[in-house]
């Protein structure tokens, strides 16, 4: 198995429908938010999170910080 | 010397284990007898006309058989992919830049960032010397070029923590070299900037439904900006999904702006004014925060451009259109109408995305290194991303050359070269040799919903021509007006993210070099500084905006040339980096596969950049026409006009000149830097230290991938 943090959910392999939207949302950015509050329940849970809203601010900012478009 | 590879890369990389090698090879046959096949019929046996299904498929098998066989190669024999390598993005893995990411995944944001408007242009603009020799550089300088930098870059950056292309350019030329990789950028942008602004200029010119629907496309963004920061929060695909909706009502609504007599008059528009505007945006642009007008119209542009470059591969493929263009024009000559210069040198040049863009190596050494989980993703990313987008060229230029030769040259051709009396215009290109009427020109641009489609230069405009052809053909033809200003449409909201983005990215390389001399303005959030710098910016590419629009020979003609030799300067810079960092690794038998292609084009932007310094034609040499003018300004034969703007195109060509100058001087520093590198290493007295992160074995990759197969097949 490739080692990657597959954009599917457990329940991903008996849909592949679901599948396909996990992936999407992957490409879009649209799972960031989960997997960020993922992320931090495992690290340190006995911190607040962000907040959906103050998350996309802080990613927003963070993404385009640098080249991210050609010609 | 350091050890990079374990022994086993190889296998990980080919995918295949050895027992089943065999029964493999047949499909493998096939593709090459097909693709072979394909590349005769366009180029030895041409009927009257030749099928663009041979050209896709002449390109898709190419790129499936350089993907297969020499991407695998050099991915394992000259890199030494190593699966069971830990990548940084699993040992820093942050959670932010350093995320372990599906390799899809990856390849979708990589695609997606290298895919900008260069690829749809330069090609529709070599078309000028038929279908062939843009095809074949595309083809050759794809799979042999462009796909080897991105994949070589890709790994080098991956090796190194994500090192940016200016960080590795310093580790590995010096600080000269790294000077040179950053001034290089930094005008690269500006010029490409300016040269997509007047592509825009020139698509919306005089044109009040193409004007109006690119106009809406701003308060789209805004409007989807807002709803992803305070309705519903990084809902993206929500936001896109009522922002795709949005577009297309704009594109109808465009249509009904036209018959609006007070609407149309407000937003039919000489060039200046629209340029003015552009302007303005690009100002309010990389001021405004990211959230409310870059990132919103970013994700409008993506999905739109993926969803049409399908949408177009589907309808060519189902369509199988007939080119109509020859193989090779008379213009191969020089004496070309869209841009001065024969077909030596002036095509490599021409076609820089889409063959080989230097600009990538900016992406493929930035954000993507950081996702990739396993080196054996490298290829697919890196190799795979570039064919994808060489494929997006060869569809750009068979919408080119499906139009009928006259009517493209009279799209394309600028009113300094033809006229702007339509008669006298048509009759001109006619003696060329590609017939084409008033009448029919007049027809088309009723068509297309347009007042008129002659001296459209850009390429914008006779891109969206062929595509509203093809598309229209393909759902039972009609609606032609709304499929071309839905393909202007296209064109505008992507040129406009690269200007947004390139913009921004300008201010903080600005801010960044200002920062060593004036401390305070090195902060990139200090506000004045960001006003400062961004003002600086859109200064900078608004002058070349500006001259090429108060150019009546259209301006693309001289800022094309000169973004394709700034943009191989920067691929050379990068291929210089590869090439001198596989020799200190080692790797000095196998350096030619970066080597080579780095030769060719410092030769080729080397002789184009002479040929623009030395020409004697006003239409090639900056010099010459500068000189040319300004024999015309003094006996007087320019008319008021003319004479008025005269002073600031001969100032412009001479700073094209200097800059051209600046161009080749950096190349040649880089490499001059590069070989006495070389050259100490291989005498072993080089003393500079690979900057590359120690060995980590991976705890994700390599114990149940291929590479255990392999070994267990052995």
């Amino acid at each position: 198995m490739n080692g990657a943090r597959e954009p599917a959910s457990a329940a991903a392999a008996a849909n592949p429908l679901r599948a396909l939207l996990d992936t999407v949302r992957a490409l879009t950015g649209d799972d960031a938010y989960e997997r960020y509050l993922a992320r931090h329940q495992a690290l340190h849970p006995q911190l607040p999170a962000l907040s959906p809203a103050d998350f996309y601010a802080s990613e927003i900012e963070r993404r385009y910080n640098g080249v991210t478009r050609c010609c | 010397m350091h050890t990079v590879s374990h022994g086993l890369g190889y296998d990980a990389a080919m995918q295949v284990p050895m027992t089943t090698r065999s029964s493999r090879f047949w499909p493998w046959l096939l593709v090459a007898l097909l693709g072979a096949f394909s590349l005769a019929q366009i180029a030895v046996f041409r009927g009257e006309t030749v099928n663009a299904a041979w050209l896709l498929a002449a390109a898709v098998c190419t790129h499936l058989l350089a993907y297969r066989f020499y991407a695998a190669w050099v991915a394992a024999k000259v890199l030494c992919v190593d699966a069971t390598r830990a990548t940084p993005a699993e040992r820093i893995d942050d959670g932010r830049d350093f995320v372990p990411t599906h390799k899809w995944v990856v390849f979708g944001h990589h695609f997606a960032a290298i895919a900008g408007p260069g690829p749809l242009i330069g090609p529709t603009l070599a078309a000028q010397f038929g279908y062939l020799p843009g095809t074949l550089w595309i083809l050759a300088g794809g799979v042999l070029g462009g796909a080897v930098q991105d994949m070589v870059i890709l790994f080098l950056s991956t090796r190194r923590n994500g090192r940016s292309l200016g960080q590795m350019a310093r580790d590995e030329l010096g600080n000269v070299g790294g000077a040179a990789a950053l001034i290089g950028t930094f005008l690269i942008m500006l010029i490409l900037i300016a040269v997509l602004g007047l592509v825009v200029v020139n698509a919306m010119k005089h044109s009040p439904w193409a004007t109006s629907t690119v106009a809406a496309t701003i308060p789209i963004a805004l409007l989807i900006g807002l709803y992803l920061r305070y309705v519903r929060p990084g809902r993206v695909l929500e936001g896109t999904a009522i922002g795709l909706v949005l577009l297309a009502l704009a594109v109808i609504g465009g249509g009904w702006v036209t018959t609006h007599e007070g609407l149309a008059a407000f937003f039919d528009r000489d060039g200046l004014p629209l340029a003015g505007a552009v302007i303005v945006y690009g100002f309010a642009a990389a001021v405004l925060p990211v959230w409310l007008l870059l990132a919103p119209r970013d994700y409008l542009s993506t999905f739109v451009k993926l969803g049409t470059v399908l949408l177009l591969a589907v309808c060519i493929a189902v369509l199988r259109p007939e080119i109509h263009m020859p193989a090779v024009t008379r213009f191969v000559d020089g004496s070309g109408p869209i841009f001065g210069g024969t077909l030596f040198p002036f095509v490599f040049i021409t076609i820089a995305c889409g063959a080989i863009s230097g600009f990538h190596s900016l992406i493929s050494s930035g954000t993507t290194p950081k996702l990739i989980t396993s080196e054996a993703d490298i290829r697919l990313v890196g190799y795979g991303s570039m064919l994808l987008e060489s494929l997006v060229a060869v569809m750009a230029l068979t919408a080119a050359t499906v139009l009928e030769p006259g009517v493209y040259f009279a799209i394309n051709s600028p009113a300094g070269v033809v006229g702007a009396d339509l008669a006298k215009a048509v009759e001109t290109i006619s003696g060329w040799g590609f017939p084409v009427s008033a009448a029919q020109m007049q027809g088309l641009a009723e068509q297309m919903g347009e007042t008129t489609l002659l001296s459209r230069t850009g390429g914008a405009p006779s891109l969206a021509v062929g595509m509203a052809s093809i598309l229209s053909a393909a759902f039972g033809g009609g609606l032609l007006a709304l499929w071309y200003h839905f393909a202007i449409m296209f064109e505008a909201v992507f040129i406009l993210t690269t200007l947004d983005a390139g913009t921004r990215v300008g201010r903080f390389m600005l801010q960044d070099m200002l920062g060593n001399v004036v401390p305070a303005l090195g902060r990139t959030s200090w506000y004045p500084s960001v006003l400062l710098c961004s003002a600086l910016v859109v200064a900078g590419w608004g002058y070349f905006l500006y001259v090429g629009v108060i150019d009546p020979n259209g301006g693309v003609n001289i800022l094309w040339p000169l973004f394709g030799i700034s943009n191989q300067m920067l691929a050379s810079i990068a291929l210089t980096v590869a090439t001198g960092t596989l020799v200190r690794t080692g790797k000095a038998r196998q350096a030619w596969v970066t080597g080579l292609p780095l030769a060719w084009l410092a030769f080729i932007t080397t002789w184009a950049a002479g040929e623009k310094l030395l020409s004697s034609d006003p239409r090639v040499g900056f010099l010459a026409a500068a000189r040319d003018l300004s024999d015309k300004l003094a006996s007087g034969v320019l008319p008021p006009e003319k004479a008025a703007v005269a002073p600031q195109l001969i100032f412009n060509q001479q700073l094209d000149a200097v800059l051209t100058v600046l161009f080749v001087g950096v190349l040649w520093t880089v490499i001059a830097a590069m070989l006495l590198g070389v050259r100490r290493h291989l005498a072993g007295t080089c003393t500079r230290m690979s900057s590359e992160a120690p060995y980590v074995r991976s705890a994700l990759n390599g114990v149940a991938t291929p590479l255990g197969a392999a070994e267990a097949a052995r």
